[in-house]
């Protein structure tokens, strides 16, 4: 079987675990493809962890205000009811427990939960920005990521390497081949991407993997 | 009410000197205060610390700059104490070479620092960053069986801010999440020089809507210059 890279596959499932009413943040970068993948008949609630609750798409040029952005930077709009706040009042509601579900880019993570994103030691440190609070704070964890590295070795590891960007945090890791929970220092096998198979997965993860019993196949 | 001395961006870089803490709002730019970057930037003044919650934007390849870039480009600064350096990558080069110390904080815990110093607050307890590098060094305090870092206060010399609107006695409004930093800075700092784009009467903003109250206000510039 050929593996081909599908950023969108990771969007549009991670998008069908929101709820009516969730408040969610999305990094920067793939996460914030999942906003794309909302279905119609679910509306949550985007935090964005430079000031804003119901962070909106991107302007029209002539509409751009740049005192309204993102936290990369770029021109959002907020949405009818949504609303501003200072720095700290933001990570108040992040630490807090307030934000249902953090939706994170990993270099590395692994089996215990530990996720690394923020620094490769002496060759790209991007630094941690919200990262850290976002996964301590959030009710759930969501690593999103490219299953391989362009290396070919798989992002999900039996234990991390990089430095952490926190320890046994994350609760779900939904790569292009399939959905993990995980549990039990394990990465459990929810849901297999179609055409991946189990064994598949398996085989070119570098991490122990249960299939769970009712493990699905999905078409996306 | 008593007004505040309205000065020029000139006049505000001039009360910075070599050695001082300062701190910048503004986020990737967004809310930091152009017209006294540049001044300062004319100016020159080296060795300075940085606290913002980030280097604005850098891009080698492009020579795109904004907000603290203008100032980090010149190595300003002796130190940079920031959340984020993803988008400015002639930092990333100070950093590696070793021209210019740079100390990396949680986004929440730089903000918390800020604010609990300008609230008279020690310090603070918080999960971020436990079981990381970030732990390193600070004391580790269980409350209910759950570990959290001792985190304390984070105060300056000098706080640079910017405002969508203030009236002359330092009432401050403002827009969007370009609020970000510039609240928690006007606490915590020895001077508050507040750049604002509009400049109004005393009375002329309704108290209920002031975001900044005007007793943290030292110094008034009136934006002379945006960025995008």
């Amino acid at each position: 079987m050929e593996y081909v890279a599908n950023k969108e596959n990771i969007a549009k499932r991670i998008a069908r675990m929101f709820h009516n009413g969730d408040v969610v943040n999305l990094g920067i970068g793939l996460p914030t493809l999942v906003g794309n993948y909302v279905p119609e008949d679910v509306t949550i609630i985007l935090q964005s962890e430079n000031g804003m609750m119901g962070l909106g798409p991107a302007p029209a040029p002539e509409n751009v205000d740049w005192d309204v952005v993102n936290a990369g930077g770029s021109p959002v709009t907020c949405l009818t009811g949504g609303c501003f706040f200072d720095s700290a009042t933001s990570f108040g509601i992040i630490r807090g427990g307030h934000v249902d579900y953090t939706v994170l880019g990993v270099l590395e993570v692994d089996q215990q939960g530990n996720l690394a994103n923020y620094k490769v030691p002496g060759k790209m440190v991007p630094g941690m920005g919200g990262a850290m609070d976002l996964v301590s704070g959030a009710r759930v964890v969501i690593a999103a990521t490219l299953h391989f590295e362009p290396s070919g070795a798989s992002r999900m590891k039996r234990h991390c390497t990089l430095p952490l960007t926190a320890a046994h945090e994350v609760n779900f890791v939904v790569t292009d081949l399939g959905l993990f929970e995980v549990m039990g220092d394990r990465f459990h096998l929810k849901e297999v991407f179609a055409p991946y198979t189990p064994e598949y997965v398996k085989e070119n993860t570098q991490a122990d993997i249960v299939v769970d019993t009712d493990c699905r196949v999905i078409e996306l | 009410m008593v007004e505040k001395p309205i000065i020029s961006a000139a006049e505000a870089a001039a009360k910075i000197n070599e050695g001082d803490v300062v701190m910048v709002g503004g986020f990737m730019a967004s809310g930091s205060p152009h017209s006294v970057i540049e001044a300062l930037k004319a100016k020159g003044t080296k060795n300075m610390v940085l606290v913002c919650n980030d280097c604005g934007v850098h891009n080698l390849k492009t020579g795109q700059q904004t907000g603290v870039a203008h100032l980090v480009v010149d190595k300003a600064f002796k130190k940079v104490i920031v959340s984020h350096i993803g988008l400015n990558q002639e930092i990333q080069r100070q950093m590696n070479a070793g021209e210019t110390e740079v100390q990396l904080v949680p986004q929440g815990t730089l903000a918390e620092q800020i604010r609990a110093f300008g609230a008279g607050l020690g310090g603070f307890l918080t999960p971020t960053g436990v079981g990381t590098e970030v732990q390193d060094g600070k004391q580790v305090i269980n409350v209910n069986n759950k570990p959290y870092l001792l985190e304390v206060g984070l105060g300056g010399d000098v706080a640079l801010i910017k405002a969508k609107k203030g009236d002359k006695a330092g009432n401050l409004v403002y827009a969007g999440n370009a609020r970000n930093f510039n609240t928690l800075m006007a606490t915590a700092n020895t001077t508050v020089i507040a750049e604002v784009e509009e400049l109004v009467e005393v009375g002329e903003i309704d108290p209920n809507e002031v975001q900044t109250p005007s007793i943290f206000v030292d110094f008034i510039v009136k934006a002379t210059r945006l960025e995008q």
